[in-house]
């Protein structure tokens, strides 16, 4: 059996899996479920073997950092069932310490993904067989992708001709890095009424 | 005296660092392999080493500016994930392209599949010893890469499908010159085939090694042509079409012993199949039309306009300085990469830069499950795994 709609699927998993999956949202036509961080490895379990489910494939796994937030980290796992033809997001809340429980036991393929999400946020998972860094470099400190992560970076290589090997130094930039911020003073072209175009209005 | 003979042949395994530079490693893969004798025990693949912060930096670009980086994902397949985000952010932005810039755009989708399996076949069979498959297939690539040149000016990084369409209309006689290619490619494809399908040797190096079953690939999130190898017909183009593709009539090939033969065999029948859509996009597409939005909000006014017109001008300074905005939301684009699903994941904030474009290389998981498929299999054979994988580190790496 399968649902129709993504709505119905929602709604069937907000009522089965209630508390451990709070709500559902549809978003551009893609079904978001928003799950409990604790209850992760279950609410992932039920969606791969429930019948009216089948999501077989976690295609992806990744983190997302909103910074202001008081849980500043978002990990979003991408479902697919390839016998229904649906897609779903699942999404979980977590901070710097907070653990999220690995689901590498229910999708090998999350191992790696996970790896990933640690080097790139440093979102720690608990349980996870081998949450070493996979992207960046030997010895690499911090978490890239973090948005308090400067874009150029701490350090930078070159090889040194003296010493006869590469050589880390902190990030010398001839030029100041540079950032347009298209927001101020100037809304542009997301603002439907420029200044001083009301009174056009009002005197015809 | 015996007993430290016996203590003497409990060795620890073998372990060979393979690559950075390896020629079979396609690019900079670390492998750390444990052997016992010959026969791999652990594969350990060390990635990163192309890594260059191609989300991040995606953060930092408006959304038009963000297109180039995705030709140097995967470059052998850049035209693909190029729509991928495209797609994406029509989405979000809610437009739909004219039909004549949708035929281009699975027109050369189309090429570039056979772009990408020509380099991977070739150089797979490169890896495993013959020399003849490269020496022909690249020649077919550099024609290939020509029609490239002609429509987008590059003949590799060609940034040509940008949200809202595509760059430019095809030149006049390139969709004639693009026919005339179809009809004789067949006939590559066939001598292909002689050289290697019925081989002795490349048959001993293939068939049965790295099987994986159709269980294991899902488990694996195996898409692509290595999930159909393991007799999972599933392909995106059929099953959530987007674009044309639901208009083109075409099979999707699967394996039915999920080995690199079959990988292989997949491989070839996807170029015959990528061939027949070249012909019914040429056939079906309009012939003429706009090939972009007609939204000067999104996609630049043509360039003779811009001599004529004050408000064309201050268009296109906008859209190349400030760039649009797209509405706050997620979405996830995906497409039928020749290498499997690839997948763009934009957040936006409503400002004119992503605030998260997460990247879905089908390479990364491919590859993950090397060290699975490895175990057990001679050192020799693990050239002709990554070699039926289609590692390119671009979209592994990032």
């Amino acid at each position: 059996m399968s649902f129709a709609t993504l709505e119905e699927l929602g709604e069937y998993l907000v009522r089965t899996l209630d508390p451990d999956l709070s709500a559902y949202e549809m978003e551009h036509g893609q079904l978001v479920v928003q799950a409990r961080r604790g209850a992760i490895v279950k609410v992932l379990t039920f969606l791969r073997d429930d019948a009216n489910c089948h999501f077989q494939q976690l295609m992806d796994l990744f983190g997302v950092d909103y910074p202001e937030r008081e849980e500043r980290f978002e990990v979003l796992y991408q479902m697919l069932s390839l016998k229904h033809n649906q897609r779903v997001r699942v999404k979980v809340q977590t901070d710097e310490e907070t653990p999220v429980p690995s689901v590498a036991g229910v999708y090998p393929s999350a191992t790696w993904y996970e790896r990933e999400a640690w080097d790139m946020y440093g979102v720690f998972f608990s349980d996870n067989p081998d949450l070493r860094r996979i992207l960046t470099d030997y010895g690499f400190e911090g978490h890239p992708l973090r948005k308090d992560f400067p874009l150029t970076g701490y350090v930078e290589v070159r090889y040194d001709d003296e010493q006869k090997r590469v050589v880390y130094e902190p990030v010398k930039l001839t030029q100041d890095f540079r950032t347009f911020d298209f927001l101020s003073p100037w809304e542009g072209m997301t603002r439907e009424i420029l200044p001083g175009d009301e009174k056009a209005k009002g005197a015809s | 005296m015996t007993d430290s003979v016996v203590e003497a042949a409990d060795i620890k395994p073998y372990t060979l660092n393979w690559g950075p530079q390896h020629p079979a490693a396609h690019g900079v893969l670390r492998l750390i392999l444990e052997l016992d004798g010959e026969v791999v025990t652990r594969a350990d693949p060390h990635i990163g080493l192309l890594h260059r912060g191609t989300e991040k930096l995606i953060e930092y670009k408006t959304y038009l500016q963000a297109v180039p980086y995705f030709d140097r994902l995967d470059y052998v397949a850049p035209m693909n994930q190029e729509h991928a985000y495209a797609l994406a952010v029509e989405k979000l932005l809610g437009i739909e392209v004219p039909e004549r810039g949708q035929y281009i755009r699975v027109l050369f989708s189309e090429i570039t599949r056979i772009l990408n399996h020509l380099l991977n076949l070739t150089s797979f069979a490169l890896d495993v010893g013959a020399i003849t498959p490269p020496l022909w297939g690249f020649e077919e690539r550099e024609k290939l890469m020509e029609f490239y040149e002609r429509v987008s000016g590059a003949r590799l990084h060609c940034a040509y499908f940008r949200p809202g369409g595509v760059h430019q209309d095809m030149p006049a006689g390139l969709a004639d010159d693009i026919w005339a290619y179809s009809e004789r490619f067949p006939q590559i494809v066939e001598d292909l085939d002689e050289l290697l399908t019925e081989n002795r040797i490349w048959k001993q190096r293939t068939v049965d090694i790295g099987v994986v079953s159709a269980e294991q690939a899902l488990a694996w999130a195996f898409s692509g042509p290595m999930l159909r190898a393991s007799n999972v017909a599933w392909d995106l183009r059929k099953a959530q079409p987007y674009d044309v593709y639901d208009r083109m009539d075409f099979d999707v090939p699967v394996g039915l012993t999920g080995d690199c033969y079959a990988r292989y065999l997949v491989r070839m029948e996807e170029m015959r199949q990528s061939n027949r859509i070249i012909r019914q996009c040429l056939q079906e597409m309009p012939k003429e039309g706009p090939v972009k939005v007609n939204d000067r909000k999104v996609a630049p006014p043509p360039r003779a306009e811009m001599k004529r017109s004050m408000e064309a001008l201050i268009h296109h300074f906008k859209l190349y300085t400030e760039g649009y905005h797209v509405p706050a939301g997620q979405y996830y684009g995906v497409v039928e990469a020749p290498k499997g699903e690839f997948g763009v994941h934009i957040v936006s904030d409503g400002t004119n830069k992503p605030y998260r474009c997460r990247l879905r290389g089908p390479g990364f998981a491919h590859l993950q499950a090397l060290d699975q498929m490895a175990r057990g299999h001679m050192l020799a054979d693990v050239s002709a795994l990554i070699g039926a994988i289609d590692v390119v580190f671009g979209d592994i790496d990032r």
